[in-house]
């Protein structure tokens, strides 16, 4: 099970959380028209094996949606950081 | 009897009787079901999985592949249970499975004769075989298979067991109490760490257990007891098994806490599930020895010489009095040496030409007979072994000379040790393959989280063994922040060698030509024989996870903890590789099969999940409501007047509304407070219409849509006040909505100075509905409720009864209606106070059935029409799109495809007849077969007692063309097919006159 360290509670398990996709595809502006960049965003996504970025959601705590930087290969959590905080 | 007279660490003042089938067996206190058996002289304790050949006990721990007993009686009934673990205590019942009438006289062995056919990947042959085109040839095949194939049978009746889950943390977590782990646990314990030692077995000392009583290996294991259990910071869990290992170092660990006691109090925990966090831990699980194959290698009498030599120091019971024993390596001497002390006739058939001085001269010394370059080419007996055929050999174990017969009781054999690195392979996958020892052994993980020391990696001598253990524990407790000294390691002790120094590898014995003489097992549990690897490699099934799978050695419940490496490398001799060339399977817990009430807990049933109440909820039950389960909530269903049954109640209900007045509880809706002064551009990108317009005071009913282009929720915001707004959504979508709105908030809309706080729990919901509701409201609060003072889609501010409240006027049933919001606390006060003042008007309670059918009267989409399939254009809602901003969704739900007018869209149906639709029903045109799918489908049905005819919404393709239409419907499932007429989904008063009235 992960342990992941949410900055606002600390370290919790994983049980806490609920995993909300990738963290590397913004959503597009609601300006942009075009289907393209939308459907890029809601349907492909890589899956890559190594360090990846994505979304928890601290739902079963403070609520707040966090970017965390996962080996998906080995699980390992290398740093976690609030989504409003996070860079994109 | 085999028990000896003195000896063995087995308490002889507390003896007692366990139940085997209808035989009773003196046991001691300290005892397994394992050794009690042999004590009484049981050597057949089973039968085989396919073959039903007699089984008897091949080991003395986890490993054990034959010795599987059915223990307990109906709820408890527990299916093969390894009688190797199984403490033996006063009660005990335990019987053996897979035979009939008994396991001595099992009439399932004729099924040996059809061994030919049932070889490896039967399975998957027999429906490409000849028989391909005679599906009931293999029907009645089946069915004699499966019945005659198979392990212990499970129980149907509800487990009352009561079973704990708990949580611990620790700086190091020490698995395994051998000499390895008891040394980790010492130098981490004084080192200051928080220490868990957990042992599946119910006495520590792991290989010490096995030592001669009266060895000083016996003082050792008692001094570093003593020391560890005056430590506080040493948590030490015996009888606990850790199963698995997880990502971040979370292990799983089932404790039988009670169950070996027959004077356990009722209502005692049975099993706790631990589910450890460890800083570090220390991988001490040692080793399990290795069979070898021969011919009738699985015959009861056969047996590990480190069992034979466990069952004899620990438990005193010798196992055989004319034993031979067959080894590659030279661990076996020590087991030699101890049954030749205790009075057995023992002869050694060495594989290896060379055997070393260290080995051999005890067990000369012993009386001990040593065959040099010799091995036992098959066990014969029929229902145990009755001698052994032995054979010179060479190198490879083929025979090379005339085989003799040898008089035995007492096979003991060993291929050497493989370290127990099943929960390291969890973690880390694909251990390493060690030529030294010929094992797989834990590679260096990069994360330095799981430490293996002693047996578990290969450690050669006990010096190693616990000075590794000691190295390893006061590391770990370093790396998790302690900076006490642990001091010195405990001084080695002198003790009979275990470990497997000169292996030859050599794991089989065979006739000159290099054919087996009989059966030569692999896998005992599956019965998977050297004939099933050939034929596998033949079929070209070479790689290791296909010789797993279409021989299945290595899937029974012991996992192949004796298989593996007997099935690798008869792979790796027929590629003419290394082992290490042809790889190993991945180990996957649970490491020993694991009750599923220990992990479930108390998670059952009631307790599943919290159950939600309505604040008003112990009102409805007070007034006979019949309650629903809505998601996680109870809700009101109806309110049964006598014995009425749901139809009839809903039924009035639903037209006492209309004709005077009703209240229903929707406290379940979700309620987001939406705050901030972007709170109005908020609204206005996450729904489909506008909120730019709507003033303070006022609500307006809103649509979302997910980034997809399909419907997610739909619900009434109001405005409370310039950056205050009261959002609601359905009962089912309320943390979803929520959790969208923080993300998008959160993650894309970060500049949007907005936040969203869930408030359900903190209102209570009241819709009152009907013509009287105004009046009935004009009678318990003193503000206006005149269309002009309150019109639909406003809001006002009152005091009913002393509690101030938030009036919605809004209408769900069609008729003039109110939400009126209360603080939870005050829900039932403020319920009681209409009802109270409601007699006057007709006022009941109706429950979630009539408001349904009111809901359907009036068109209104709910949870089965917005199922996440349906776009706005499906639900005939488009109208509220707007088209001057853009919203989540408002790109991709213009997708042609999504826009096809063919797409199944809303209508209404009026049914012909008495009888009403089933929801999930489907339509075809009147004049067609129904075939495949057909034109769409029902998704909400209703009696409705303002039309007074069957009625229901429905998806039809072509909807908005096909009104006036007859269609059938089609319910597969009751067989039923109906007519309808197709109308428009507004049912009733689609121009609104009630509700605005």
């Amino acid at each position: 099970m992960l342990w992941i360290t949410c900055p606002v509670c600390g370290p919790r398990s994983e049980t806490e959380f609920t995993y909300g996709g990738d963290a590397t595809a913004p959503m597009p502006g609601l300006k942009e028209k075009d289907t393209g960049p939308w459907l890029d965003y809601v349907f492909f996504r890589d899956n890559p094996r190594g360090a990846h970025r994505e979304y928890w959601h601290h739902n079963q705590g403070c609520r707040q949606w966090l970017v965390v930087e996962r080996d998906t290969q080995t699980h390992e959590i290398s740093s976690c950081v609030l989504a409003r905080k996070a860079k994109t | 009897m085999k028990r000896l007279s003195s000896g063995g660490r087995i308490d002889r003042s507390r003896p007692f009787k366990v139940r085997f089938g209808w035989r009773f067996l003196q046991a001691f206190e300290g005892d397994t079901l394992a050794s009690a058996l042999m004590a009484g002289g049981v050597s057949v304790v089973g039968r085989s999985f396919k073959y039903h050949r007699p089984r008897g006990i091949f080991s003395a721990g986890v490993e054990e592949p034959n010795a599987l007993a059915q223990l307990g009686k109906r709820a408890q009934r527990e299916p093969n249970a390894r009688a190797t673990t199984i403490e033996a205590f006063k009660g005990l019942k335990a019987s053996a499975q897979n035979a009939w009438p008994n396991r001595r006289l099992d009439i399932g062995a004729a099924a040996g004769l059809l061994s030919p056919f049932i070889s490896a990947g039967f399975y998957y042959k027999t429906f490409i075989g000849p028989f391909r085109q005679s599906t009931r040839f293999w029907m009645i095949c089946e069915a004699f298979i499966r019945r005659a194939a198979g392990m212990g049978k499970a129980g149907y009746a509800e487990d009352h067991s009561n079973y704990e889950k708990r949580h611990a943390f620790c700086d190091v977590l020490v698995i395994g109490g051998g000499m390895a782990g008891l040394c980790a646990a010492l130098a981490a314990g004084r080192a200051g760490a928080q220490v868990i030692l957990a042992e599946q077995d119910f006495k520590l000392g792991g290989a010490i257990l096995a030592q001669p009583l009266d060895d000083e290996s016996t003082d050792w294991l008692n001094r570093i007891l003593s020391e560890l259990e005056v430590m506080q910071n040493v948590r030490i869990l015996t009888r606990t098994t850790v199963f698995g290992a997880y990502d971040g170092n979370t292990f799983g660990s089932v404790e039988r806490a009670t169950e070996h006691r027959i004077d356990a109090p009722a209502g005692s925990i049975r099993q706790r599930y631990w589910v450890i966090r460890a800083e570090q831990a220390i991988l001490a699980t040692g080793a399990i020895e290795r069979p070898l194959v021969f011919g009738g290698n699985d015959r009861p009498g056969v047996m590990l010489a480190g069992a034979a030599r466990a069952y004899l120091n620990r438990f005193a019971v010798l196992a055989g009095r004319k034993v031979v024993v067959c080894t590659n390596n030279d661990s076996a001497y020590s087991a030699a040496v101890d049954l030749a002390h205790a009075g057995a006739a023992v002869t050694v058939a060495d594989l290896r030409r060379n055997v070393s001085e260290e080995a051999a001269f005890p067990a000369e010394v012993a009386g001990v007979n040593i065959l040099r370059g010799h091995g036992v080419l098959k066990a014969r007996g029929f229902q145990k072994v009755a001698s052994a055929l032995v054979a010179p050999v060479d190198y490879q174990g083929r025979a090379t000379g005339p085989a003799r017969s040898m008089a035995a009781d007492l096979i003991a054999v060993s291929g050497g040790w493989a370290p127990a690195i099943h929960l390291w392979s969890h973690r880390f996958g694909k251990p390493a393959f060690d030529p030294g020892c010929q094992a797989f052994v834990p590679t260096d993980e990069p994360s330095r989280v799981l430490r293996a020391a002693g047996c578990a990696s290969a450690a050669a001598s006990v010096q190693e063994t616990i000075e590794q253990g000691f190295a390893r524990g006061a590391e770990a407790a370093r790396a998790s922040g302690s900076t006490r000294d642990s001091g010195q390691p405990p001084a080695s002790v002198a003790m009979g060698s275990y470990w497997q120094h000169g292996l030859s590898p050599v794991w089989s014995v065979r006739k000159s030509d290099g054919s087996f003489k009989g059966k030569a097992f692999v896998d005992f549990q599956h019965d998977v024989t050297i004939a099933d690897i050939d034929q596998a490699h033949a079929e070209g099934y070479v790689s290791v996870e296909h010789l797993k799978r279409y021989t299945t050695t290595g899937m029974a419940t012991d996992q192949g903890k004796l298989a593996n490496t007997n099935a690798l490398s008869r792979m790796a001799e027929l590629r003419f590789m290394e082992i290490t060339q042809v790889g190993a399977t991945t180990f996957r817990p649970p490491f020993t099969p694991v009750a599923a009430g220990a992990i479930t807990g108390h998670r059952h049933g009631r307790h599943f999940r919290p159950t939600r109440l309505s604040p008003i909820h112990h009102w409805h039950m007070r007034n006979g409501a019949k309650m629903i389960e809505a998601g996680a909530w109870m809700r009101p269903w109806f309110y049964p007047d006598q014995r009425e049954d749901m139809r009839a109640a809903y039924i009035r209900e639903a037209a006492h509304v209309r004709g005077h007045a009703g209240m229903v509880d929707v406290s379940t809706l979700g309620k987001i407070a939406v705050q901030g002064p972007d709170s109005a551009e908020f609204l206005n990108r996450i729904y489909v219409n506008g909120w730019k317009t709507l003033q303070v005071g006022s609500l307006r009913y809103g649509v979302m849509l997910r980034e997809d282009g399909f419907a997610m929720d739909d619900g009434a915001t109001a405005r409370l006040a310039e950056h205050d707004y009261f959002m609601s959504t359905t009962t089912a979508n309320a943390a979803k909505v929520l959790a969208f709105a923080e993300r998008l908030l959160q993650t894309a809309w970060k500049n949007l100075k907005v936040h969203v706080t869930s408030v359900t729990d903190q209102w209570a919901a009241i819709a009152l509905a009907g013509p009287n509701s105004r009046a009935l409201l004009g009678k318990v609060s003193d503000s206006d409720f005149s269309r002009e003072a309150l019109p639909n889609n406003r809001i006002a501010h009152a005091s009913i009864n002393g509690v101030d409240v938030r009036i919605h006027r809004m209408s769900y049933s069609g008729e003039l209606a109110y939400e009126i919001y209360v603080p939870a606390g005050f829900g039932i006060h403020v319920w009681e106070t209409l009802y109270a003042a409601g007699d006057e008007f007709g006022l009941i309670p109706y429950g979630t059935e009539a408001m349904g059918a009111l809901r359907i009267e009036k068109g209104h989409v709910a949870g089965p029409e917005i199922d996440g399939r349906t776009t706005l254009n499906d639900l005939c809602l488009d109208g509220f799109a707007s088209t001057k901003k853009p919203f989540v969704g408002s790109v991709l739900r213009n997708r042609p495809v999504l826009t096809d007018p063919k797409r199944p869209s809303l209508v209404g149906l009026e049914i012909q007849g008495d009888t009403g639709a089933k929801p999930g029903s489907l339509l075809f045109p009147e004049m067609s077969d129904h075939k495949g799918h057909g034109d769409g489908w029902i998704s909400s049905a209703t009696y409705s007692p303002a039309l007074g005819r069957n009625i229901a919404l429905a998806f039809l393709k072509n909807g908005k063309q096909r009104k006036g239409e007859f269609i059938k419907i089609v319910n597969y499932v009751d067989n039923e097919t109906l007519q309808a007429r197709v109308v428009a989904h507004h049912f009733f008063d689609p121009q609104g006159d009630r509700q605005n009235g």
